[in-house]
């Protein structure tokens, strides 16, 4: 879909049903919406079940190495896995969390928190699954300013307007 | 000589293109942008955003692990 320098395309748009609230599946609806936005892509977040938290005022986000054999850690010019019964330690995916932080910021990348607000400053629309607000008692006061609440009829009529429409 | 830089070096995806969308959001178009960065994946991310921006991709060019691109604003 290039386009001749000095005409604009016209506008595109894209949707994501966000449903990952883990550290690292937060990354990825994060990245896109505002790679997008840069795009000049209209972009609607719709965020639902674990995806919902990703909006609460603050972010605490873990992840877990159990259950996730992919999950190979560099770790002195090796790739390391974490055993399953590692996972009986209290206290492992707060070790593994830290370590996956630390490692991201050693390697230039964003922050959730900061593709987050790029998402909201490049007009991101936002929108917190009702049912689920109501499900885990979350109300829009949790939550940061920008998000509006919708169900599913909201996101199915944006996603009929939509041209890429992505579930995560 | 550019208009404006943004120094990007040390910054992964997708942090390279968001600083330089922001930045050439607040540039008059017909002026120019530099983006520095270290990110080998930005190579192929700069020409993808400007052929779908419609920006201008006026050089991209490599001094030892930096990569340096320089847009022009269109629209």
């Amino acid at each position: 879909m290039a386009v001749e320098p000095g005409k604009a395309m016209a506008s595109k748009s894209m949707s994501i049903i966000v449903t990952k609230g883990s550290l690292d599946w937060a990354y990825p609806p994060f990245i896109l919406a505002t790679t997008a936005a840069a795009m000049g892509l209209d972009v609607t977040m719709f965020f639902t079940f674990y995806g919902l938290p990703l909006l609460l005022k603050k972010l605490d986000l873990q992840l877990s190495p159990l259950g996730n054999p992919a999950m190979k850690m560099p770790m002195g010019g090796m790739h390391m896995g974490m055993p399953n019964i590692a996972s009986m330690i209290p206290g492992i995916d707060g070790i593994a969390s830290t370590m996956m932080t630390n490692l991201m910021k050693k390697k230039g990348v964003a922050s959730i928190e900061e593709l987050r607000t790029a998402a909201v400053e490049s007009d991101v629309r936002l929108i917190a699954c009702q049912m689920t607000m109501d499900l885990f008692e979350y109300t829009l006061k949790d939550m940061i300013e920008g998000p509006e609440l919708g169900g599913a009829a909201t996101y199915i009529e944006v996603a009929t307007k939509s041209d890429i429409n992505l579930f995560i | 000589m550019a208009d404006q830089t943004v120094d990007a070096k040390g910054l992964n995806c997708p942090l390279p293109i968001l600083r330089a969308k922001k930045a050439l959001k607040d540039l008059a178009p017909g002026k120019t942008l530099e983006v520095l960065a270290t990110d080998p994946g930005a190579v192929k991310d700069f020409q993808a955003f400007c052929r779908t921006t419609g920006n201008d991709l006026v050089e991209s060019t490599t001094e030892g692990n930096v990569f340096r691109f320089l847009i022009r604003r269109v629209e």
